[in-house]
């Protein structure tokens, strides 16, 4: 605004003033042309202000404004997914709020005294976008330490409801659920602007101090696994085979049943035919019989001795010889 | 025709200056008190946009219109049952009566000041007079959940707790809220933020997790070897059961063999006197030619069937 009184107060060269009177009007349209557009960038939305009063607005794209500070605008971020991390940090974020900078305020935000007072170390990510900007900018001066300080109060509030075990072992996903449900319910309450996608519980660990002895209790559940696996293959090593022996013996009962009988009666069939012929000559047949049993049995013997009925004093005569003398 | 110029150039100076003077903008997130010689004049300005007022005279002073956060220190303090905890709480509140704010506190950092005085005290207060489990619970039906209790993972169960974090924080709020009013901050939300364990007790409550967790461990392997001694102690039942079934079956499967041999014998030899005869003549027959074998002497007299006619033709 000074500058042209600065030009006149000069010793006036009019040759000099004949060029800057083109040259002045040109770097006002040049300043004016570029204080009058601005663009969106595609992943966020323009809130346009006239005298500090919300005007409009703008989607993606090439707008014009008003210049000279008459209107003004902020981009914000609406498309884009945005985290906060809680307990841990990855290096390289962009958002300077997604992580607690410090060590030692993680170590903070992490630890948690649970519903049985034991103390467990939480850890986790909450992702969320900026649904509406109007909120964002105008109704809460700083939504996200806002949103931050929410979060921690919520995942304290559902740790404190339940068990160190629920914590640690059991109950994530319960958690999550219920820490997300709380969440959102009080962003909208607080009307941040904010819509939150999703709560993740990440580590969840007893103190370090404390480590080893939950360590011992999986080994103890390890161990209880094992030793019913052992006691379970011992049985299936000598229950099947049992089994199996079992038929086999039933198997071979009934095999002898079956042989024991067939051979009944197939001796009984044998004997009844037999005997229906013995009947028609029965005497004959006896002699027969006897005559072809003896003529097969008394040439195998070791000794034979024949003695005639009247003869009474045996005895003394075998006792004399050996008996097996005949061999 | 310079000193027109620069005449011009100087009116024009000053018109804008007093345009400028005369005019400001109010923020969408700002409420603006004009001050007119260090004192407040009219009613604060909430509603956004261009607004006129006296050039040089009107001062604009501007204050927060939005929800603005206060976050207190962690601070350690007793409960009823004398345990030491850190409490660390925060707030939200707003510039409820800019006019009263502006006069009593003028600043943020004033506010901010008192806001930890009054709701700091507030929070001990609140704290000191409940229990530690009044102050971890929030939802105070809730129980653990009896499957947990069930499969036995659970060393403890949840203490009941009488009134709960959310509360307390009621409390604090109802508390706090109007001692704030009157500096003209509205007091939205207290809420507490973290509790931790102080050093020393700390030491305490790992030593009681850790007998806790053997607790658990032992009765794991307790549980491992019970079953496992179930289980042994089933193989035997099975084993003897497989076993004695089995010979039964056995015993009774040879028993009606015999059986029905004996009746199908039976039937056979015992079909009329004669064949009773015959099969006791047939056996004796058959008895011989096992029983006389090549270490067997006989004496036979010559009155026996088969040398009869010895004698008979000496």
């Amino acid at each position: 605004m000074s500058q042209p009184t600065l030009v006149f107060r000069n010793p006036p060269d009019w040759r000099r003033l004949q060029v800057l009177k083109w040259v002045l009007p040109a770097l006002f349209a040049v300043i004016l042309a570029f204080t009058t557009y601005f663009t969106v960038p595609p992943d966020s939305q323009g809130v346009v202000l006239r005298f500090g009063r919300f005007s409009s607005i703008e989607e993606p794209g090439l707008h014009f404004k008003l210049p000279l500070g008459i209107d003004s605008v902020e981009t914000v971020p609406v498309k884009r997914q945005l985290k906060l991390e809680f307990g841990f940090g990855t290096p390289g974020a962009t958002n300077a709020r997604q992580l607690s900078a410090s060590r030692r305020s993680r170590d903070m935000e992490k630890s948690m005294v649970t519903g049985d007072l034991n103390a467990a170390l939480v850890e986790w990510v909450v992702q969320y976008r900026i649904d509406d900007p109007r909120s964002f900018l105008f109704k809460v001066r700083a939504p996200e330490q806002t949103l931050r300080d929410l979060s921690e109060a919520v995942m304290r509030e559902v740790i404190g409801d339940r068990t160190v075990d629920e914590v640690i072992t059991t109950g994530r996903q319960e958690i999550e659920d219920r820490a997300l449900q709380r969440l959102r319910e009080m962003a909208t309450d607080y009307e941040l602007g904010i819509k939150i996608d999703q709560l993740q519980l990440k580590n969840v660990n007893p103190p370090r101090e404390v480590q080893n002895s939950f360590n011992e209790v999986n080994k103890a559940q390890q161990d209880r696994e094992q030793m019913i696996n052992v006691a379970n293959g011992e049985y299936n090593k000598v229950v099947p085979r049992a089994k199996g022996e079992a038929e086999q013996e039933i198997s071979e009962a009934e095999g002898y049943k079956l042989k024991r009988v067939n051979e009944a009666q197939g001796d009984a069939a044998a004997f009844t035919a037999v005997l229906s012929e013995y009947l028609k000559a029965p005497d004959v047949t006896r002699k027969r019989l006897y005559m072809e049993t003896m003529a097969e049995v008394i040439p195998g013997l070791a000794g034979t001795w024949i003695v005639d009925d009247s003869v009474t004093q045996l005895l003394p005569m075998v006792q004399g010889k050996s008996i097996g003398g005949g061999k | 025709m310079k000193l027109w110029i620069a005449l011009a150039g100087v009116l024009l100076l000053i018109v804008v200056q007093l345009l400028g003077g005369a005019f400001y903008t109010v923020h969408e997130t700002d409420t603006v008190i004009l001050t007119q010689f260090g004192g407040p004049v009219g009613d604060p300005v909430t509603d956004p946009g261009l607004h006129f007022k006296t050039p040089f005279v009107q001062k604009v002073n501007r204050l927060e219109k939005r929800v603005l956060e206060w976050d207190g220190p962690a601070t350690e303090m007793p409960t009823k049952d004398k345990t030491y905890i850190q409490v660390d709480t925060f707030a939200r509140w707003r510039i409820g009566d800019p006019a009263q704010y502006f006069v009593k506190l003028r600043d943020e950092r004033s506010a901010q000041s008192r806001l930890e005085d009054i709701i700091g005290s507030e929070v001990r207060t609140a704290v000191a007079g409940h229990e530690l489990i009044e102050v971890v619970r929030s939802d105070t039906t809730r129980v653990t959940p009896p499957e947990e209790t069930a499969e036995g993972t659970t060393a403890s169960v949840l203490p009941t707790a009488k009134r709960g974090r959310l509360e307390l924080q009621r409390d604090i709020l109802k508390a706090a809220a109007p001692k704030l009013a009157t500096l003209g901050i509205e007091l939205l939300d207290v809420r507490i933020k973290r509790v931790n364990y102080n050093q020393d007790v700390v030491t305490n409550i790992y030593r009681r997790m850790i007998s806790e967790r053997e607790q658990i461990a032992q009765r794991f392997r307790s549980e491992g070897e019970g079953e496992a001694a179930r289980i042994n102690g089933r193989r035997e039942r099975d084993l003897r059961e497989i076993e004695s079934t089995a010979y039964k079956r056995v015993q009774e499967l040879r028993g009606e063999a015999d059986a029905e041999a004996t009746r199908v014998y039976a039937e056979a030899y015992d079909k009329s006197s004669e064949a009773r005869e015959f099969y006791g003549f047939l056996k004796t027959l058959e008895t011989y030619r096992k029983i006389l074998g090549d270490r067997t002497n006989v004496i036979l007299s010559t009155d026996s069937e088969i040398f009869r006619l010895l004698e008979k033709s000496n």
